[in-house]
């Protein structure tokens, strides 16, 4: 695999990784504050925020997820994308 | 994950959160591997805090990766790793920067909550320890913002399990009252 | 420096072999946190994506060359 990822790759990876953040850092915040309504409110927007990016990402350039968690249009193209580590 | 030089010295550091007693692998297996046996409303965070352990394991290896995957074997040599390429090539292999492989005999489980709490609270200070000097010995601007995120993330984690042991004292019991 | 560093002095001998060099140590935030309250104020995401927190009274900064006041 080579390189000359588009911008557009990186930018969305980043934003979703931004999301992801907020996601994973509440979420443990809520494992020792499950009380919290504010934070619950919180998830719930980035949530749904994740759930676009998500889609954005996987149509233009394929699955994030693997065990076909992710949408298969055509083909298998799980093997052929770049990896994390690789871009 | 980027890494703005080839310096394939680094590498020979930045495995010791691979493979290091204090390291990310360790971590991951301490709190997935406790998990079983802690009082149920502690399973939660020791699962999402286990789970983001194995994210950093992956956040060091790209490190690791990107810093050797186009040395040369005199760079290697030259940076230390004349050791690691005789036994792995250019294989990541999960041991510490001293070359000592992986053992889980750095982590116990006591069968205790608060002992393994405890346990977990010194891992997350030890390798938060372990980051500083790892920023002190390195020059390079991007894996210094690598290795702060990931110090950071020990901080919280720290104060996560602190927070658990109190819930098991039944600080948040009390604290309703008020 | 930082005010979460903490700098001491260890008895030097006159004997020593090497010149005396500052000492420190960093005790980030988390440390006077028994539990985190409601609502404390929040970094923007990408704010807290850069520093590996959600929360400005969590965030323990750490740059090369901080130790010991530029000790290296």
């Amino acid at each position: 695999m080579s390189t000359g990822l588009p911008k557009e790759y990186y930018r969305l990876l980043e934003e979703l990784q931004t999301v992801d953040f907020v996601l994973l850092e509440l979420s443990l915040y809520l494992d020792t504050h499950p009380d919290d309504p504010q934070a619950i409110a919180q998830v719930q927007q980035f949530y749904l925020r994740r759930q676009g990016l998500v889609q954005q990402f996987e149509t233009q350039f394929g699955p994030l997820q693997e065990y076909a968690h992710s949408p298969t249009v055509m083909g298998w193209p799980w093997a052929e994308m770049p990896w994390p580590w690789q871009v | 994950m980027k890494v703005s030089k080839c310096d394939p010295r680094l590498a020979k550091y930045l495995i010791e959160q691979y493979g290091g007693a204090d390291g990310e692998l360790a971590a991951a297996l301490r709190y997935l591997n406790q998990r079983y046996t802690i009082p149920d409303k502690v399973i939660g965070l020791l699962t999402d805090i286990g789970t983001e352990e194995f994210a950093h394991l992956e956040m060091i290896a790209t490190m690791v990766y990107k810093l050797t995957k186009d040395a040369t074997v005199e760079q290697m040599e030259a940076a230390g790793l004349g050791g690691h390429l005789v036994d792995h090539g250019f294989d990541l292999y999960y041991h510490n920067a001293a070359g000592n492989p992986f053992t889980v005999a750095c982590l116990t489980a006591k069968g205790d909550p608060i002992a393994n709490l405890y346990e977990d609270i010194a891992a997350e200070e030890k390798a938060r320890a372990t980051y500083q000097w790892l920023i002190d010995i390195t020059d390079d601007a991007d894996i210094q913002d690598g290795l702060r995120f990931l110090r950071e993330r020990e901080v919280i984690h720290a104060l996560r399990f602190r927070e658990a042991v109190e819930m098991l004292k039944g600080y948040q019991e009390e604290k309703k009252v008020f | 420096m930082d005010p979460q560093w903490h700098a001491y002095t260890p008895y030097s001998s006159a004997l020593d072999p090497c010149p005396p060099r500052p000492k420190a140590y960093i005790v980030p935030p988390n440390q006077y946190v028994i539990f985190q309250p409601h609502g404390l104020r929040q970094f923007a995401p990408r704010e807290a994506l850069k520093r590996g927190t959600l929360w400005p009274e969590l965030y323990s900064p750490y740059e090369h060359g901080d130790r010991g006041g530029g000790r290296r």
